[in-house]
């Protein structure tokens, strides 16, 4: 502690008991860090450290190699949770980045009641996942949802079952998704759109440009940094999706909205195969590596610009 | 600048987000006039409908009369424990946050940086490589399948976002405020009593809505290692949803979701300022 040399010990004081002293001190700011780092670092090696073991229901040591990552990487179960969250990440991000920036520049435009259009489009980011799970269940089942509602109003033709379709099934999930953060998208781009420097659009306008124009060559290029940051944490929670899902289709019908997630739990906690199990958790955040790294690596180069600039 | 009179494109302005806010609002409204009709109602019809006489009972019967799997009590147990679970871990996370980020902001050790990036990498590594570890620590210390077992777990974890929160403001505060009281003699708890908490209540603010909504919503953790009667509510809706597939009963489970969700949706209505500020504070890590 730095201070120690500053406060000087009082005349008559021992060392030690300036130590005890304090000791409330050092308990308060170590305790908690020490235990959350400690936690972190800990719990992920050993998780690595059980991907490599032959464990199944209960953890053990040995050494099988990658046996447990070819396992996982060679079932199904993986095979049909990875091409979904490919198809779900980018549908995902893509649709929800689009949603985002329209109703944020729509919000831009000086309209009435932006207070209130914001709190609604903002609101399902305050609902756990489980209850937006629970209510797209309804409104996409066919048996009781939007299909039922236009059957029993004569449109006899309307088909929507995607959700107990296999082929489609994952768009219910993006549907869902979508709904749920499309407005974290909105508020971040709103602040963005909000930040520009009026002068600059001023002399854009001075310039002849029109709206369209002033938004795609003087305000939107600004977003960059915002947009990135944006499909970063979308993508994390993309790639770590559970509730949403378990709520939604539960990974079906079957198992075609199987995504890394579920394939975890399973593992661990349903067929007691622990080994696999942790390899599959490894496999997940070396995915979400795949995209943090990038990400860091260019934060890094922005910090480093600003410093510069 | 831009003006404010109705031509034709402000009109299709005002009817494209008026077309978006009512497809946000679609699947709230439908579930609150779903808790107000009766199960065979919805079973003639949809989900989507007036209610033709409002069903109050639904919000009786899903608070303390709903079964779930063996238990009739509805989801008023599971409303305590995730109470009993988010309000001590969220007190506690961002105290002890608070304490934390001043520590690591203000009063610079040794290594400082270097813990504070590790607690940080807790807001990206994947919950589940934590999850065999925790079951195991759990039930070492014979906390699985109870309420502490979950707020350890939530107050831990919590700790990676309080600190985050905290820090960042902290370090906006000017360091002569600091070394000034120094001089005068006063020590950690002092400075942080006497300076620091009495400019906080903006971030401690934001901290506590954001902890609240995180372990009020919380799932996964929840499902893991809990069972029965010592799920919170997240866990409960699900076990809720399962049990009734054979026997559907919209309309009380419809009560029972805007039961589960209204601790969250009322913390937003009066806290939104604040609950934004810490999405965005989340978003730029």
């Amino acid at each position: 502690m730095t201070n120690a040399a500053s406060t000087a010990t009082q005349p008559g004081r021992s060392a030690t008991s300036e130590a005890v002293r304090r000791l409330p001190e050092y308990l308060m700011i170590w305790v908690p860090l020490l235990l959350s780092a400690a936690h972190l670092i800990s719990f992920s090696i050993w998780t690595i450290w059980i991907s490599f073991t032959p464990s199944t229901l209960i953890p053990v040591s040995g050494w099988v190699g990658l046996r447990n990552y070819t396992a996982v990487l060679a079932s199904r179960n993986w095979q049909i949770a990875f091409d979904n969250l490919l198809l779900f990440g980018i549908a995902f991000v893509l649709l929800s980045l689009i949603t985002g920036l329209l109703l944020a520049i729509l919000l831009d435009q000086r309209i009435r009641g932006e207070n209130v259009l914001r709190t609604i489009f903002l609101y399902p980011l305050a609902v756990s996942f489980v209850v937006t799970g629970t209510v797209w269940s309804w409104l996409l089942n066919p048996g009781i949802g939007i299909e039922k509602l236009a059957h029993d109003l004569g449109w006899t033709a309307f088909h929507f079952d995607w959700l107990v379709n296999r082929d489609m099934a994952i768009w219910t999930i993006v549907i869902a998704a979508i709904w749920q953060s499309s407005g974290f998208a909105m508020a971040l781009f709103l602040a963005g759109l909000r930040s520009v420097d009026a002068d600059i659009i001023k002399a854009a306008q001075i310039d002849g440009a029109g709206p369209i124009r002033t938004y795609w060559r003087v305000i939107l290029p600004t977003l960059w940094p915002i947009t990135i940051t944006v499909v970063v944490i979308q993508l994390q929670f993309a790639i770590s999706a559970f509730d949403l899902v378990r709520a939604l289709t539960n990974g079906g019908p079957g198992i075609a909205t199987q995504l890394p997630a579920l394939v975890v739990y399973d593992l661990m906690f349903q067929r007691s195969q622990l080994g696999r199990g942790a390899a599959a958790a490894v496999l997940m955040l070396l995915i979400l590596l795949a995209v943090l790294l990038p990400y860091a690596a260019w934060r890094y180069v922005q910090r480093r610009q600003a410093n510069h600039a | 600048m831009r003006d404010r009179s109705f031509t034709p494109g402000r009109i299709l302005i005002y009817l494209v987000v008026t077309l978006f806010a009512a497809g946000y609002l679609a699947p709230l409204v439908v579930v609150v006039l779903n808790s107000l009709r009766t199960n065979e109602e919805i079973a003639q019809g949809s989900m989507i409908g007036w209610p033709q006489h409002l069903a109050w009972g639904n919000y009786a019967l899903a608070w303390s009369g709903f079964c779930v799997a063996e238990t009739c009590s509805g989801i008023r147990p599971y409303m305590l424990n995730s109470a009993l679970i988010t309000i001590p871990a969220t007190i506690v996370s961002t105290l002890l946050g608070a304490v934390a980020g001043y520590a690591v902001s203000l009063w610079r050790f040794r290594g400082d940086n270097w813990i504070y990036g590790i607690v940080t990498l807790g807001l990206f590594l994947p919950q589940q490589m934590r999850l065999l570890p925790w079951t195991i620590v759990l039930r070492d210390i014979g906390l699985i399948n109870t309420l502490t077992g979950l707020v350890l777990i939530h107050t831990i974890q919590g700790l990676s976002f309080t600190v985050l929160f905290c820090r960042n403001y902290y370090i906006a505060i000017p360091h002569e405020l600091i070394r000034a009281a120094r001089i005068d003699g006063a020590g950690f708890f002092r400075i942080f009593w006497r300076i620091i908490l009495p400019l906080s209540s903006p971030i401690l603010i934001v901290t506590v809505i954001w902890q609240f909504t995180h372990i009020w919503n919380e799932f996964l953790f929840g499902v893991t290692f809990t069972t029965g009667q010592q799920q919170p509510v997240t866990a409960a809706l699900i076990a809720l949803s399962a049990a009734v597939a054979d026997i559907p009963q919209h309309g009380v489970q419809s009560a029972a979701v805007i039961i589960a969700a209204l601790p969250t949706l009322l913390i937003y209505l009066f806290g939104g300022r604040y609950f934004v500020r810490g999405l965005t504070a989340g978003a730029v890590k």
